[in-house]
Parts: structure tokens; C-alpha cells; sequence
């Protein structure tokens, strides 16, 4: 999950990193007051979960609590990639010496973090990196100890930079590891830190991404930050399908079932399942003309209910005539749930069966019971001998085939 | 000799009394594997299908008298580290981590202990490894009935980041006739014990594996890992690919991630396309329909006779 400016420079802060005398507001009038506190030059920034704010005005300068206000106001109003801000960062304007940036990331290749500086800050880290790799210093760090001060003095020292500015920003370097260790983060990013006219540093823009697995074990810091545990960070608003689906598989313990159907707006309805089955399954449906409604993973062993929720959910979206249900060759997901499940959902949405489920695919345990039941409501069936390919082939075929 | 397990390996369940590790166990025992014990702390007593339980690997050790060769860990998120290092810390060489949702610098600990002890790790997030009639470790392909009608003996090597497609794509090898020498189920995390590229070392070892098929997803580095691999090493064992979540790479599927939390594309390079390019170059085909797979396989064996 990815935080917002101003969360991060408390995280930041929390850390022991110097950040400048910024406020978080969400009323024009609240800017305001920061900026009669600030009593100086402010920058005024758009708190958005996207990038280029800049180029689409969700940053300005404001020379007066009242232009900071007038700047705040707009800002607050101004939609960036399809986001609305959840408020402003009112900043004193710094006098900046020198722009650097700091960050630390995941080798996944290596398999242990890995520490970026570079003294040409303020810009794409990626762009600096392919045009000026001299001024990348890297640097790998153990999982087993506490990143230690030396190794962030030797990345930094790769860049040439020495003297105060090396003392100086060694500890900051090593506190972001820390940080982004002690959090479970799998990005922490100062871009830009800045060396002002005075000789300190200070964070002037922080990123933070962290592992949604983690969120259980940082309840403190999450509460803290006032995010809530419902507050998921999905890069879009989940849909009523989404929803739907969601709250289906939380009532129920046994098995589990996902759906999304953000991007899709076809007329084959999938119930589908296993990470890497519904992936190659929905691949195979496009691949060969058709249009899924949705997407879906099942997983475990659902029951009854809950597979007939899915079913149900994903023949009540707007466009669907007909579902396909698929998986790969299953050892613990019960091919006879699931079977009863869909023609439970078909029915008690008086569909019939037959015509509206186009395929069934689901090899494995239990089969010889899921296929009698499917058979007795004249549900093809096909066994492990039909490919993936083939039988989203099969579905694509009939729905094609009913006149429009 | 196959990679990584034999007739004689042994191994112990870590959290066996659990729902899902009785079935597992279950599983295994039916399929000739020999699990020698179990671990679940305060359950000391106990038995699971006839395999005694204890409450610590020390304890398992004593009892035997000997190391068991490997570990099934299957616990909570939150306990997994723990019992991983246990295991490691009392000698077990290969430890098969089943648990979904462990936190990426848990994992990179693990990885890191066993590197600095001589240990592997499998997963997390996976269904284990089999060498088929031989030794099945952890839920690969379920139940002993139903794991010997989709794998057989032969000289594929499979290994695959989806758990259930390693079964598919076993299946579908073997109703061509073509047997497996390994099939390992990697895991689905961002960051895994062994990737493609660390495990090919032990199918080039292995005499009976003569072709790998791999199945690959979006996310990561590990097929760019994979040819590089194949660039610097002059293996004698062709390679297959097959990518799924192509769809991913269209627009409106930008920022989202579907299956594995390990499919989060973070830059333009874990693109499918991008890795579909890549293994190509590398002289690794990717075919788009598991059904293609078996003759891509025949054609490359072909290729090298």
C-alpha cells in the first residue's frame, strides 16, 4: 500500500530524519493558518496517490497566508489522473544548496534490500541512473543485521560526495534502511533531500510503499498515521461486484474466492480459480475472441454457498449471458461443490442450466460426482483430456453463437 | 538420483496438527513418502496418522537418532520465520514452506540463514515437490490417487510458480508420454528460496532429467534471471515456457495485480511481453497454450539428438 507526502515525512520523522516545518490540511482556511505560522514563502502541494503532479498544477507558490489559501482552494478542487486529493501539504518554501536523493528498494534477485543515493536529486532516480551512472551509488545490505552507518557511508562515497555533506547524510541514509526494514516497506524513497543554504538536511519529499502482507504486524504505526484497516490503497474504487464478492467470501471461512472486474466490461461471465489457472484461463478466453465480464479465483475448498455467491454475483453483472466455469486440474477444491454451487445460483436466478453455463472444466477430486450432477441438468462436462485452451474455446464458440 | 529427493529422503511436518498439514501428511504417507515426524508446540504425544508429534525439532532429532533429510513448514504467517530457523538451526537441509502471506523481509531472512548454512528453501507459497512414484513432499498434486493419474516417471523437469498448474502441466506432459524426473512447485511471492535459475544447476546434475518446462507470470525478475543463466551456462537441457497473464499488459490493467502477490508488475521490464522477448532470445520458447507444450518439448529433444 502506498502512503501519502504527508504520511511519509511522519514516518520519516518518526525515524530521526529531518523533515521541514510542513501541516497537512484539508480546508483552505487551515492553509492559511499554517502559513501565518510559517511566516515565510510556502509551497502548496496536492496529497495525491499518483504521479506528475506538478504538470497538472497540484503544485504552487505562494507568497501570503491569503495566496496560500486562494492556491489551497483550488488545489483541493483539482482532480489529478483521476484522483481527488485527500488535502494539501502546506511547506515553508526551503532555500535549497544542493537536491539529493535518497532510497532503498528490494533486490529480488538478490533477495536482500538495496540502498540507492545519488547527489543528483529531485528528478526520476531511473532517468539519473541510465544517464548518469556515476552519480548512482548502490549499495546491498544483509537481512540478518542492522543495516549499518558504514555501508550508507560507502554508497554515498561512490557519488564523490565528502567532507560535512558525507558526515551529514551518512546517518540519513542508514535511518531510511532502517525504516524501510523496521515498516516492511518495499520502497522508501527522499527525493528530493536537501542540503540547504545552512549546511543541514532535510527531507523535502518522501514515498512509501508497504507490503499489504505486513499491515497485521504494523497495526501501531498504521494507527498512528490514522489509517484505517478497511483503507486499502487499491489504485481504483472497488466496484459492487468487488464488493459483493468480497463480503460473500468474509462470511464464510471455507475456501477462498476473489473477484474483479475493473478493466473488463465483456459478456462471458468467468468462475474460475487457482492463482495461475484463472490467469492462463482468462488469457485463453481473449486469446481466442471472447470478452470476459470479470475475473475470478477460487481457491481451497469453498462451499456450496459460497461457490453459488460467486456464481450469482457474476451472472447478476450488467451484459453476462453466460458463464464459463474453469480451473485447473484441482486436488482441493471439490469438483462436486463447485458443481452444485453454480446450479444452485443458476436456478435460484431462473436460469437454466444448460443454457447458461457454456462450459464446465474442473478436473480432479470428486470429478465422477461433479460430472453426474452436471450431467442430470445437462451441463457439458469436461474432463482433464479437454485443454484450458480448448475449453475456453468451447465457451467462446457458444456464446458467439447465440444471436445478438 | 533426482533433484533434490530420493527413496530414502525423510522428512518431518512443522505445524502437522493443523487442518490442512493432517491432509497433507495423509497425502504423502499413502504416496510412500517418510515422514518421520511432526512439530507442533504443547502437542508432544500426539500422533497424526500414525507419525508421533513433538513439540520441538530437537526433540524429532533425538528421537530418531538422526537429522531428517527435509521439513514441510506449514504455520501461520507470523510463525513461519521461527520455525524455519528452528528447522535450519538443527540441520535440515531442505525445508518446503507452504504458508501464504509471509512478509517479504521474513522470507529474505529465511533465505539468507539457510544460504549462510548450506540449507534450501522451496516457496513460500507453493505445494512442494515430487518425484514421481518415488517421493511426493507437501500437496503437490493432492491425494496419492490422484497425484499418480497426473504424474508419472519420464525425463521432464518441471517447475513452475503456480502450485496447481505444475499438476495441469504435468498432466498434460504425461498423457503425451512424457514423464517427469522433478516437478516442483516454486512459489508465488515476490521473493521465493530458489527461482528457476538456482534450481537448474541440480536438473543439469540430475542424468535422468533430459528437457525443463517452466511456468512463468508477470512480475519479478526471475525469467530475466533465468536467460541470463542460460547465456553464461552451456546447459544441455532444453527449455519450454509458458506465460500466463498476458491480459495484464493491456491498458486498463495497469497497477493491478491478479494470482500470485508475486505478479505486481513494478517496471516495464516484468512486463509478459518483456519476458516473452527475453526468453526468446534466449533460446527458450514460450508457447501460449499449455496443449503445445508437449510438442514444443519433443521438438527441442529432437533438436539436441
Amino acid at each position: 500500500m502506498r502512503f501519502y507526502e504527508y504520511e511519509s515525512r511522519r514516518i520519516v520523522e518518526r525515524a530521526g530524519i529531518p523533515v521541514t516545518k510542513y501541516g497537512f490540511c484539508t480546508t483552505a482556511d487551515e492553509a492559511r493558518r499554517v502559513a501565518e505560522d510559517i511566516g515565510g514563502p510556502v509551497v502548496i502541494k496536492s496529497q495525491v496517490l499518483t504521479g506528475g503532479r506538478m504538470k497538472a498544477g497540484g503544485v504552487k507558490f505562494a507568497d501570503t497566508p491569503d495566496e496560500a489559501a486562494e492556491h489551497a482552494a483550488a488545489i483541493l478542487e483539482l482532480e489529478i489522473n483521476g484522483h481527488m486529493p485527500k488535502g494539501v501539504l502546506v511547506d515553508p518554501k526551503a532555500d535549497v544548496a544542493q537536491e539529493y536523493y535518497a532510497g532503498v528498494v528490494w533486490d529480488g534477485t538478490r533477495k536482500c534490500p538495496l540502498m540507492l543515493f545519488s547527489d543528483m536529486g529531485g528528478i526520476d532516480i531511473e532517468e539519473v541512473a541510465e544517464k548518469h551512472p556515476d552519480h548512482v551509488g548502490r549499495g546491498h545490505l544483509s537481512n540478518l543485521i542492522d543495516p549499518p552507518d558504514f555501508r550508507a557511508k560507502e554508497v554515498i562515497s561512490h557519488t564523490g560526495v565528502t567532507g560535512s555533506e558525507l558526515a551529514r547524510a551518512t546517518p540519513i541514509l542508514a535511518r531510511l534502511a532502517r525504516l524501510m526494514r523496521d515498516y516492511d516497506m518495499t520502497l522508501a524513497e527522499i527525493n528530493p533531500l536537501a542540503r540547504l543554504a545552512d549546511g543541514s538536511f532535510v527531507a523535502l519529499d518522501a514515498h512509501m510503499e508497504m507490503e499489504n502482507e505486513a499491515r497485521p504486524r504494523q497495526k501501531a504505526v498504521l494507527e498512528d498515521l490514522g489509517v484505517a484497516p478497511d483503507d486499502l490503497r487499491e489504485p481504483y474504487e472497488p466496484s459492487e461486484f468487488e464488493r459483493n464478492v468480497k463480503a460473500i467470501d468474509s462470511a464464510d471461512h471455507r475456501g477462498v474466492i476473489q473477484g474483479k472486474d475493473h478493466g473488463f466490461s465483456g459478456n462471458l461471465g468467468l468462475v474460475i480459480g487457482a492463482g495461475g489457472g484463472s490467469l492462463t484461463l482468462t488469457d485463453a478466453v481473449r486469446s481466442q475472441g471472447g470478452r470476459p465480464a470479470n475475473y475470478t479465483e477460487i481457491g481451497g475448498n469453498p462451499s456450496v454457498s459460497k461457490a453459488c455467491g460467486l456464481a450469482k454475483e457474476v451472472l447478476k453483472k450488467d451484459g453476462v449471458e453466460k458463464i464459463a466455469v474453469m480451473m485447473s486440474i484441482v486436488s482441493n477444491t471439490r469438483v462436486d461443490i463447485v458443481a452444485r454451487g453454480v446450479i444452485k445460483a443458476c436456478l435460484e436466478l431462473g436460469r437454466d442450466p444448460a443454457e447458461t453455463v457454456a462450459v464446465f472444466r474442473i478436473p480432479g477430486a470428486w470429478e465422477e460426482e461433479g460430472e453426474k450432477i452436471l450431467r442430470s441438468y445437462g451441463v457439458e462436462y469436461c474432463h482433464r483430456s479437454v485443454s484450458m485452451w480448448e475449453a475456453a474455446g468451447r465457451a467462446v464458440a457458444k456464446i458467439q453463437g447465440v444471436p445478438a | 538420483m533426482s533433484a533434490l529427493l530420493s527413496e530414502d529422503f525423510t522428512f518431518i511436518v512443522q505445524g502437522i496438527t493443523g487442518r490442512e498439514a493432517v491432509n497433507l501428511t495423509r497425502e504423502c504417507l499413502d504416496y510412500g513418502s517418510k515422514v518421520v515426524g511432526g512439530v507442533t508446540p504443547g502437542r508432544k504425544g500426539r500422533e497424526v496418522h500414525g507419525v508421533p508429534v513433538f513439540d520441538t525439532v530437537e526433540q524429532v532429532t533425538e528421537s530418531l537418532g538422526y537429522v531428517p533429510d527435509g521439513s514441510v513448514v506449514t504455520v501461520p504467517p507470523a510463525f513461519t520465520k521461527d520455525a524455519v530457523f528452528e528447522a535450519i538451526a538443527r540441520g535440515i537441509k531442505l525445508v518446503v514452506i507452504v504458508t501464504e502471506r509471509i512478509p517479504r523481509r521474513d522470507v529474505a531472512e529465511m533465505v539468507e540463514l539457510a544460504d549462510r548454512n548450506g540449507a534450501r528453501i522451496i516457496g513460500p507459497n507453493c505445494l512442494g515437490v515430487i518425484v514421481p512414484e518415488v517421493c511426493k513432499m507437501g500437496g503437490i498434486g493432492g491425494p496419492a490417487k490422484d497425484a499418480a493419474k497426473a504424474y508419472t516417471p519420464g525425463p521432464i523437469g518441471v517447475m513452475s510458480r503456480s502450485g496447481g498448474m505444475t499438476t495441469e502441466i504435468s498432466s498434460t506432459l504425461t498423457a503425451a508420454g512424457l514423464g517427469q524426473s522433478t516437478a516442483i512447485s516454486i512459489g508465488g511471492d515476490a521473493i521465493i528460496g530458489s527461482t528457476y535459475a538456482e534450481l537448474m544447476p541440480l536438473f543439469e546434475a540430475d542424468t535422468r532429467t533430459d528437457g525443463i518446462v517452466i511456468y512463468t507470470e508477470p512480475g519479478g525478475r526471475m525469467e530475466a534471471q533465468l536467460s541470463a543463466w542460460v547465456a553464461e551456462n552451456d546447459s544441455r537441457l532444453p527449455i519450454v515456457a509458458f506465460m500466463a497473464g498476458r491480459f495484464m499488459d493491456s491498458e486498463e490493467m495497469q497497477g493491478m495485480s491478479f494470482g500470485h502477490a508475486g505478479t505486481i508488475v513494478e517496471g516495464k521490464e516484468d512486463t509478459a511481453t518483456d519476458k516473452i522477448a527475453r526468453l526468446e532470445a534466449a533460446g527458450i520458447p514460450v508457447v501460449e497454450r499449455i496443449d503445445e507444450i508437449p510438442d514444443a518439448v519433443k521438438d527441442k529433444l529432437g533438436a539436441r539428438v
